[in-house]
């Protein structure tokens, strides 16, 4: 009871961790990533007089693709970056050894609240960032383009459909426990890496677990768009 | 009900353990007796570090027999690895403290992560640990912010917190001065008469190790060259004691004949 109860407390800080380091750089990414669509979309579709599918273009990219993997990429920045820099300095300075002589079990210890954590934090910030993209995409649409509200809010109500946020849903969980593993593989076997030793290994290992977790998400969204189209 | 205690409480045979073709140990045999201050001595790269690690599981070794307390602590008994890691502790030469942790936090994590106390157990356990080492005014001190020498207390409160009955020390006096290495063998001896734990250490300080320790080992060459009392190491005519017992003296005359000739300002 006492060590679930303390597992449960651990889980609650790196939430806490993870969730409030990297929410500023939703919002703003959301939010510009959003402007950004809705002024490139309204551009490309009033070639085609069809400005009324500005909602639906815009709702549609974030919801299936952008907000899963941005969200993702902003995450791995931030979160994993710190998580794997932290297991490299632990494992440098055998803060890591100490815990396995002390019968600790360091995965369970380290890791595991880390990698639960990842599978909540990922999906609600990527829902924010869903949020927070439409929104944009209806300020420069309707507000700075003259698209009518009720047209845009209308076309992104009929086409976000049960479907894509089941998608969009299963990639960031799947995105945050892929992250998030490599980010503790890297920085947990930072002194493995062949010529760096010292705080060269603590960068070099934190460099290749953003550099490997983004290249891992990119992979993963290809596989699982390819199952949902 | 207390079960007998081994009389030897750690019992090594034949240990040995090399690196990329070099052999560091090369069959150590060694018995550590029940409720001692075991000082295991030798100049630095002689392989005590590696002794020490193989005997916490921290490393493997390559031939040889590791037994706790009569029970052997081979690679296939994990259930014996674990029993022994639960009743031995170490204490790390970088002394391996929790950096984002406070005092108080620090030793309370292998009573927190290993056992099943309530919290007030823990902070009890934790807060007696810390003021038998005189801390108790730095409990909520990160350990940047703690001398070296509390940096090695607070190491040692986080190792005697669990009651262990064997503590390993890895060089707990590199890197100080005289003074302190003086305090810290003056602090192993008084807390382990305090908490009766067996005590098994590597250095390469001889004065210190002499006065703490009820028993001395010298590791020369991958082999235990000597095992004895602090007398009988004081007055052997082992041409390898002799000659690590010497070299303190040694290095003080090669410094003061330096002195002889250097120009006086």
């Amino acid at each position: 009871m006492a060590q679930t109860k303390r597992l449960a407390t651990r889980i609650a800080r790196a939430v806490h961790e993870q969730g409030t380091v990297c929410l500023p750089v939703i919002l703003i990414v959301g939010v510009f990533t959003g402007l950004v669509l809705g002024l490139q979309g309204y551009h490309v579709l009033s070639r085609f007089g069809s400005q009324g599918l500005l909602g639906t273009l815009v709702s549609l990219s974030l919801v299936r693709e952008m907000a899963p993997v941005l969200a993702a990429l902003m995450l791995i920045g931030q979160a994993g970056s710190a998580f794997a820099a932290e297991l490299g300095i632990q494992r440098n300075t055998e803060q890591i050894v100490a815990l396995e002589t002390m019968g600790v079990n360091s995965h369970g210890y380290l890791v595991a609240p880390r990698l639960v954590a990842a599978l909540i934090v990922f999906p609600i910030q990527t829902a924010l960032f869903v949020i927070l993209g439409i929104w944009g995409g209806s300020l420069s649409g309707s507000v700075l383009l003259g698209v009518d509200s009720g047209v845009y809010w209308s076309a992104v109500h009929r086409a976000v459909e049960a479907r894509d946020l089941q998608e969009c849903f299963m990639k960031a969980a799947a995105f945050g426990l892929l992250a998030m593993s490599i980010c503790a593989y890297q920085g947990f076997h930072a002194d493995r890496n062949g010529s760096a030793v010292g705080a060269r290994a603590v960068s070099a290992c934190t460099t290749r677990a953003v550099v490997l977790s983004s290249i891992a998400v990119l992979v993963t969204d290809y596989i699982i768009s390819s199952f949902f189209v | 009900m207390e079960t007998a205690k081994h009389p030897i409480a750690l019992h090594v045979d034949g240990l040995q353990k090399g690196f990329q073709g070099k052999s560091v140990l090369r069959g150590v045999d060694l018995e550590v007796p029940r409720g001692s201050i075991f000082s295991v001595l030798g100049p630095s790269g002689t392989g005590k570090s590696v002794f020490l690690k193989c005997l916490a599981n921290i490393m493997q070794p390559d031939a040889g027999r590791i037994r706790f307390d009569g029970r052997e602590l081979g690679a296939g008994n994990s259930a014996a690895r674990d029993e022994f890691r639960r009743r031995c502790s170490f204490l790390f030469q970088s002394n391996a403290l929790f950096d984002s942790l406070t005092a108080l936090e620090n030793v309370a994590l292998p009573l927190e992560q290993t056992t099943t106390l309530g919290k007030l157990e823990i902070l009890n356990r934790c807060r007696n640990a810390l003021e038998q080492l005189e801390m108790e005014d730095f409990l909520h001190h990160y350990p940047a912010q703690l001398s070296g020498g509390m940096q090695k207390r607070l190491a040692l409160a986080r190792a005697i917190v669990t009651r262990p009955e064997l503590v390993l020390f890895d060089e707990p006096t590199a890197g100080l001065d005289p003074l302190r290495r003086n305090a810290v063998f003056a602090m192993i001896a008084k807390y382990q008469r305090h908490f009766n734990f067996t005590a098994l250490i590597v250095t390469h300080d001889v004065p210190e190790a002499l006065v703490a320790s009820d028993r001395i080992a010298l590791l020369d060459q991958g082999r235990i060259a000597f095992v004895g009392t602090p007398a009988e190491f004081s007055s052997s005519s082992n041409p390898v004691v002799s000659l690590f017992r010497d070299s303190a003296q040694a290095l003080g005359e090669s410094l003061a004949e330096i002195r002889r000739h250097q120009p006086t300002p």
